[in-house]
């Protein structure tokens, strides 16, 4: 039983990573009064581009070729050191919180040095600013981890997954996580992936050469790194540790209780993403500059232990 | 450990670390110095590389102040020569000077600050000093470390002692450079640990947070220089210094620790610090064998002017992107495993110091998560803009495979980033002996590895782990297994057309993003340090019509511009104004002589 678990646990975790980003696009068409897609559309959308030929650019290398493997290994790799509904998870000897930030920098090193290799001016750009937004990411997120980390003294994933209490620190933790998130999701203050305009496009830009097969490896990686940092959140406000030993009724109560958690975060973002407009590049510093200021708070607060 | 040399495993460390890079760097050379000089001139590169790296080991074995001395000048010297080994090139003979005044500059605190260990010891014997310091007065020894530091920080390029390094560095051979960067700055490793934390012994906090700062410093403006630039050599160099700064990271902390009296968090900020000392001697060595392969082939270091040699060089260019993923700290790569152990030492120290250091140590790390961020940036510019899309010129266009011997040593330093990548559970355990060794700690009950996996294990109880083999076994197989699903599903076709040109007219290597474009973001935010300016000049035929124009960016260098500048010209001011009591009148030197004679026996008589 304890094996199936462990196998289901990262597919699972895939199956489910799509439905998040459906799920955002029809609560933002309903709230601006439209009809909305289907929640299943990125599903449909994934099955499209599977059936569909691509081109490669004939000045592209074997880089541009390579890049969506290593990225949908690398979103792969840090999805099996998420807990879902087995605890602790074996796959932590693999590495911990830290090693999830590092494992996220491959998949998108690989992913900016694709986008240059087609030589377009908009595969550049995207690479530039993708470059430039992660790297201010990185301390915001480090900063991040180890005050929550500081809260139950380890850095490992499966201890954050079985968190308790949620106190100050976590809470300001989380606000400072949601803005890296929304960063790192390519979401609209910091990026919009609606348009192809390339004031506005960042990660859509790196992609703009992709086509068929390889542009579904990229984008399923997108909505299974999406769904590991809604995770993260839900999981610091909302703290449940998965239970030990499931029964099959158990564990339908337990996946409904963990999709509704990640679908509240969800509907945070997807408001948040019709309520404001998208910021020039380089106010982006600033906003990522906040979210630091909240990750020294929470870290302050969690050295006060409140 | 009396006698002129000492061989204990801290010298041997460093004597692993100085071959690990000069053995294919000797082997590139054959093939690098081919072609590039006369006969005779690279017999004199080959004896000046063999007397380079010997007084290299010596300084890393001296078990005696004066031979110390002696080594660390020959290094300082010989280094100097193939600084300004390309002797036609005003360049390198600027460099050169740069280089020369500063590195002596550091010799002279150096030995301001032996002199005083001799007073206190009565002997050049590093065994007998390290005696005489327990009995040093707490002043003296503070004045002694401050000496030590700004000597050997001279060397390992601490900002803002740093200037030269990024002149002198990519002037040199690249296989000199390779071993300048990669080997030589951690000589002045070596002195910071041998003579301040083995022979000094840290009694006060702060000095380890005076180097976290210094570090924290270097690791930024060195990364944030780096991005700035496009000379690829030079961009290696910048490198150079942030990477000195994490290495002093994790030998600050040890400092730090130790006068907390945390033996434990001491050894392995240590060990983790050395890690990455030896990790960046193999990668940086790699990059700049590569980098010189780049400029052998098409003559140029300007990354602007190439582009598209994954075509042309493709065992190069894969050399250089192993080099890169490892400076950028990318999984399962050696640069990943030491500044995971960094960070896990900042972790372990917030865990158990108390009250604001946590917060210190906390932001110490989060700076330098800022500072891999930047420095994978800088590293997608410099492999993205000089390997991938299309040639800029025709030197990239007509680039040539480097030869067996150059390959032979990249191929050597690429396999081994992987390898102390992948056992670094084995690594760890050797480096913490040597830590111990060099922080008098005995580590015989300490263990940072479980065996299955090759499990780092670096905070009993606590469940931390990172196992690279395994991560890169999962890594594989998921890429294998994407490849499957990519095949599985294949039922279009991919074929091959030109790059997405909006339908406009043909894209050529004039579209393609620039390295100075790939920078502008950063050039904005850290315009507060950077000081970007422009230069336009526009040349026209009438009023109306520009004939052409040109458009240049620079960046303010801070540290030259308002220190070492306005240091300078008051030294040349105050030279100048000394020159007024020096005519060349006899009768004046006389007087002077007189005057001086006079003022001697006043002294004499009155102490």
């Amino acid at each position: 039983m304890r094996k199936i678990f462990i196998l289901l646990n990262p597919v699972l975790f895939i199956a489910v990573s799509p439905l998040i980003s459906g799920l955002i696009a029809r609560i933002k068409n309903n709230i601006r009064m439209r009809q909305g897609q289907s929640i299943f559309q990125p599903y449909f959308n994934l099955s499209k581009l599977f059936s569909k030929g691509e081109v490669v650019s004939e000045t592209a290398s074997w880089i541009f070729r390579t890049a969506p493997f290593v990225v949908l290994a690398s979103s792969l790799a840090a999805a099996l050191l998420i807990p879902v509904f087995i605890m602790p998870n074996p796959m932590c000897r693999m590495g911990d919180f830290l090693a999830l930030i590092f494992i996220f920098a491959l998949g998108r090193f690989f992913l900016a040095l694709a986008a240059l290799d087609a030589g377009s001016s908009f595969g550049g750009m995207g690479s530039s600013r993708e470059m430039f937004i992660s790297s201010l990411v990185e301390p915001v997120a480090c900063l991040v981890v180890l005050s929550i980390s500081l809260q139950f003294g380890s850095t490992n994933i499966s201890a954050f997954s079985g968190m308790h209490t949620v106190s100050v620190s976590s809470i300001v933790a989380a606000a400072s996580l949601f803005l890296v998130v929304i960063a790192e999701t390519s979401r609209i203050p910091v990026d919009n992936q609606e348009t192809h305009l390339e004031l506005t496009m960042i990660h859509e830009a790196m992609i703009l050469e992709y086509s068929g097969r390889s542009l579904a490896l990229i984008e399923l990686s997108s909505h299974i790194k999406q769904m590991i940092w809604f995770y993260l959140i839900a999981q610091i406000i909302f703290p449940i540790p998965a239970p030990m030993s499931l029964n099959l009724i158990q564990l339908f109560f337990w996946l409904l209780w963990y999709m509704a958690r990640i679908s509240i975060i969800a509907a945070v973002v997807a408001l948040v993403e019709v309520s404001v407009a998208k910021m020039r590049l380089f106010r982006v510093a600033d906003f990522l500059g906040f979210a630091f200021v909240l990750a020294i708070i929470s870290t302050v607060c969690a050295i006060l232990g409140v | 450990m009396s006698g002129i040399l000492i061989f204990d495993p801290l010298s041997l460390f460093f004597l692993v670390v100085i071959s690990i890079v000069s053995l294919p760097s000797a082997v590139y050379s054959i093939g690098y110095l081919r072609g590039e000089c006369a006969a005779l001139k690279a017999v004199l590169a080959w004896s000046l590389l063999f007397f380079f790296v010997i007084s290299m080991a010596l300084v890393v074995t001296a078990g005696n102040l004066l031979v110390f001395l002696v080594a660390w000048e020959i290094m300082s010297l010989v280094s100097y020569l193939l600084v300004v080994f390309d002797t036609k090139n005003k360049e390198s003979v600027r460099a050169g000077t740069i280089y020369i005044v500063m590195t002596h500059i550091g010799t002279a605190f150096l030995v301001a600050a032996f002199l005083i260990m001799y007073k206190h010891a009565n002997s050049f014997d590093l065994a007998a000093i390290k005696n005489a310091c327990t009995t040093m007065p707490l002043q003296e020894r503070n004045i002694v470390f401050l000496l030590l530091l700004i000597g050997f920080g001279t060397k390992a390029g601490i900002v803002p002692l740093h200037i030269w390094l990024p002149y002198a560095h990519p002037q040199a051979p690249s296989h000199i450079s390779s071993i300048m960067s990669g080997v030589m700055i951690k000589t002045a490793i070596y002195g910071i640990i041998r003579f301040v934390i083995f022979i000094l012994g840290v009694n006060s906090s702060w000095w380890g947070v005076l180097i976290l700062i210094l570090a924290v410093i270097s690791c930024l403006v060195g990364v944030i220089y780096a991005l700035m630039e496009h000379d690829i050599k030079r961009l290696l160099a910048y490198h150079s210094v942030e990477n000195i700064g994490i290495i002093l990271l994790g030998v600050g902390m040890a400092m730090f620790f130790l006068s907390m009296n945390m033996p434990y968090l001491a050894v392995f900020s240590m060990a983790a610090g050395l890690y990455h000392l030896i990790n960046h001697a193999i990668f940086k060595g790699l990059l700049f064998l590569c980098a010189g392969s780049v400029y052998k082939a098409t003559g140029t270091r300007d990354i602007e002017k190439l582009g598209g040699l994954i075509k042309n060089m493709p065992q190069t260019a894969a050399c250089f992107l192993i080099g890169a993923m490892a400076i950028s700290a990318l999984p399962p790569l050696n640069g990943f495993v030491s500044e995971w152990l960094t960070f896990q030492a900042f972790f372990m120290g917030i865990l158990t110091a108390v009250g604001g250091a946590k917060l210190f140590l906390g932001i110490c790390a989060a700076m330098l998560a800022l500072t891999s961020g930047l420095a994978a940036a800088c590293f997608v510019k410099a492999f993205g803009i000089t390997f991938l899309a299309r040639p800029r010129s025709h030197y990239a266009q007509n680039a040539k495979e480097a030869s067996f011997s150059m390959r032979a040593g990249m191929f050597f330093l690429a396999i081994l980033t992987a390898v102390f990548g992948l056992g670094a559970s084995f690594i760890i355990k050797l480096l913490a002996k040597v830590a111990g060794a060099a922080t008098g700690i005995n580590t015989l009950g300490m263990n940072f590895a479980l065996n299955n996996f090759g499990t780092l294990d670096v905070h009993h109880g606590k469940g931390i782990y990172l196992s690279t083999p395994l991560l890169a076994f999962v890594l594989i197989v998921l890429g294998i297994t994407a490849f499957v699903i990519y095949r599985f599903f294949g039922r279009g076709k991919a074929v091959i057309y030109k790059t997405w040109d909006c339908g406009y007219y043909t894209l050529d290597s004039r579209n393609e993003y620039t390295a100075t474009a790939f920078s502008k973001p950063f050039r904005v935010v850290f315009s507060f340090f950077l000081q970007p300016y422009r230069k336009t000049v526009k040349i026209r035929d009438s009023f109306y019509h520009i004939k052409s124009f040109t458009y240049e960016t620079h960046t303010t260098k801070v540290f030259k511009k308002y220190v070492y500048i306005p240091v300078l010209t008051l030294i040349f001011r105050s030279a100048r104004f000394m020159r007024k009591i020096q005519p060349g009148s006899i009768h004046l030197y006389l007087s002077y002589i007189f005057v001086t004679v006079l003022l001697l026996l006043f002294f004499m008589r009155k102490f």
